[in-house]
C-alpha cells in the first residue's frame, strides 16, 4: 500500500471511501472529486478515516462539501473512525459536533 | 510533508541598522519544527526588526537568515515566493484590506496562490473564521469590526493556507483577557492539530508563559537568553528580571554616540 491514497468500494446501499496517509493541498482536490463522484453511484457515503495521519483544511473542506451535498440531495453522509489527527482538526472548527461520526459502517447504517 | 530535524528558522550573526543605529547585534536564533517560540522584549528591543528579517521583508546586511532551508538573503524571487507561500503572518495592526469584506480578505491568499475551486476556497476561508470565533462574519467590512475582531480576522487570513510556519505579532495587545486566553488556546491547538511551527512576538508575560515551549528574550538588540518558561523565570539576569517585574530600565548613554546621532548630517 502506498503512503497515501484512497479506495472506493460498495457495501450494500453505501459507498465507502477509505482515505489514508497525509491529506493535504497536493491531492485534496482528488478526494473532493471522489466524494462528489461517489454520490453519482450511491445515496449514502461513508468516508473511512482511521488511516489518516494528517489532514489540512483543504481536506476538511472536501468532507464539508460532501456532507452539504448529501443534506441538499436527501442522501446520507458519515465519517467512520476518524483518527486522532483528524479529530483534532475537526474539533478546532467544532465540526465534531456537525458531522455524523461513527465507529464503523454498521453503526452508521443504524444511526 | 518534509520531516527533517533541521531547524525551520536559522538566523546566524544577524546585524541590522537604522541609519547609524545598530538595532540587532549579531543575533543567533533558531526554531525547531513544531515548536512554539515566543520572542519577548520591550519596545526598541529589536524584536520587530528580527521578525521583519525572518519573514523576508528585510534582507540581512550582515549575517544569514535561513527559513525552511532557504537562505533568504541569497534566494531568487521565485524561491522567496515559494517560501512565503508556506508562511503565515498576522501583523499587529491586522493589515486587512479595507475595501474588501472579511471573507474576501481571508480568502485572498488562496485566490492568489492556489488553483483550488471556489467552493473549496469558500469553505476553507470560512472554516478559519470558525477557528477564530468569527463564524458568520464573512460579509462584514473591516471598518465594522472591533480591534479584537480585526486581530482575529487577520489571524484567520494568516492561517488560511495552513502554513508550516506562523508568525504572530502581539496577539494579545489591546484584547480583553477572555479573547486573549482564547487566542492562546488556539495557538496551542494550531500547533497540535495542524502541525504549525509558531513564532509569537509579545510583551504579555502571562500569554508568553502559557504558550511558549521556549522564550527568547531580546534587549537592545542582543539576545539575553533563550530557554523554557521555567528557565527564563529563574534567570538571574537583571534585565530579564526587570522585564518580568515590569521595572523601568536605566538606559546607558554613550555620550559620543548620542552627540553624533543628534548632530551629524548622515547619522
Amino acid at each position: 500500500m502506498t503512503d497515501k491514497g484512497s479506495e472506493l468500494r460498495r457495501d450494500g446501499d453505501w459507498a465507502v471511501l477509505r482515505i489514508w496517509g497525509e491529506v493535504d493541498l497536493s491531492w485534496s482536490q482528488d478526494v473532493r472529486r471522489q466524494v462528489l463522484e461517489a454520490y453519482a453511484k450511491a445515496k449514502a457515503l461513508a468516508v473511512q478515516l482511521d488511516g489518516v495521519s494528517y489532514i489540512d483544511s483543504s481536506g476538511i473542506a472536501a468532507l464539508v462539501e460532501g456532507f452539504q451535498h448529501a443534506r441538499s440531495k436527501g442522501g446520507r453522509f458519515a465519517l467512520l473512525a476518524p483518527s486522532e489527527a483528524v479529530r483534532a482538526v475537526l474539533e478546532l472548527a467544532r465540526l465534531d459536533r456537525v458531522f455524523p461520526i461513527y465507529d464503523d459502517l454498521g453503526a452508521a447504517r443504524s444511526g | 510533508m518534509n520531516e527533517t530535524n533541521a531547524p525551520l528558522i536559522e538566523v546566524v550573526g544577524l546585524e541590522a541598522f537604522y541609519g547609524r543605529r545598530r538595532i540587532l547585534h549579531g543575533v543567533d536564533f533558531s526554531v525547531n519544527r513544531g515548536e512554539i517560540r515566543v520572542i519577548m522584549g520591550g519596545s526598541g528591543s529589536g524584536k520587530s526588526t528580527l521578525l521583519r528579517h525572518i519573514i523576508g521583508l528585510q534582507r540581512p546586511v550582515s549575517g544569514t537568515v535561513r527559513i525552511l532551508g532557504v537562505d533568504v538573503g541569497r534566494a531568487g524571487a521565485q524561491e522567496l515566493l515559494a517560501v512565503r507561500r508556506k508562511l503565515g503572518v498576522s501583523f499587529q495592526g491586522g493589515a486587512l484590506i479595507t475595501s474588501m469584506s472579511v471573507g474576501d480578505n481571508v480568502a485572498l491568499p488562496l485566490r492568489e496562490h492556489t488553483q483550488l475551486d471556489e467552493t473549496t476556497i469558500r469553505i476553507m476561508s470560512r472554516l478559519k473564521l470558525e477557528f477564530v470565533n468569527l463564524g458568520g462574519f464573512h460579509d462584514l467590512m473591516p471598518s465594522q469590526l472591533s480591534g479584537g475582531m480585526i486581530k482575529r480576522a487577520a489571524l484567520a487570513r494568516a492561517i488560511v493556507m495552513d502554513p508550516e510556519l506562523l508568525f504572530f505579532d502581539e496577539p494579545s495587545a489591546g484584547l480583553d483577557p477572555v479573547v486573549s486566553a482564547e487566542l492562546d488556546e488556539l495557538i496551542l491547538r494550531l500547533r497540535d492539530a495542524l502541525r504549525m511551527t509558531i513564532v509569537v512576538v509579545t510583551h504579555e508575560l502571562e500569554s508568553a508563559f502559557r504558550i511558549a515551549d521556549r522564550i527568547t528574550v531580546l534587549d537592545q538588540g542582543d539576545i539575553l537568553t533563550t530557554g523554557t518558561v521555567a528557565e527564563v523565570r529563574a534567570s538571574e539576569n537583571e534585565r530579564i528580571q526587570d522585564l518580568l517585574h515590569r521595572r523601568p530600565r536605566s538606559v546607558e548613554v554613550d555620550v559620543d554616540d548620542y552627540l553624533r546621532r543628534l548632530t551629524e548630517e548622515d547619522a
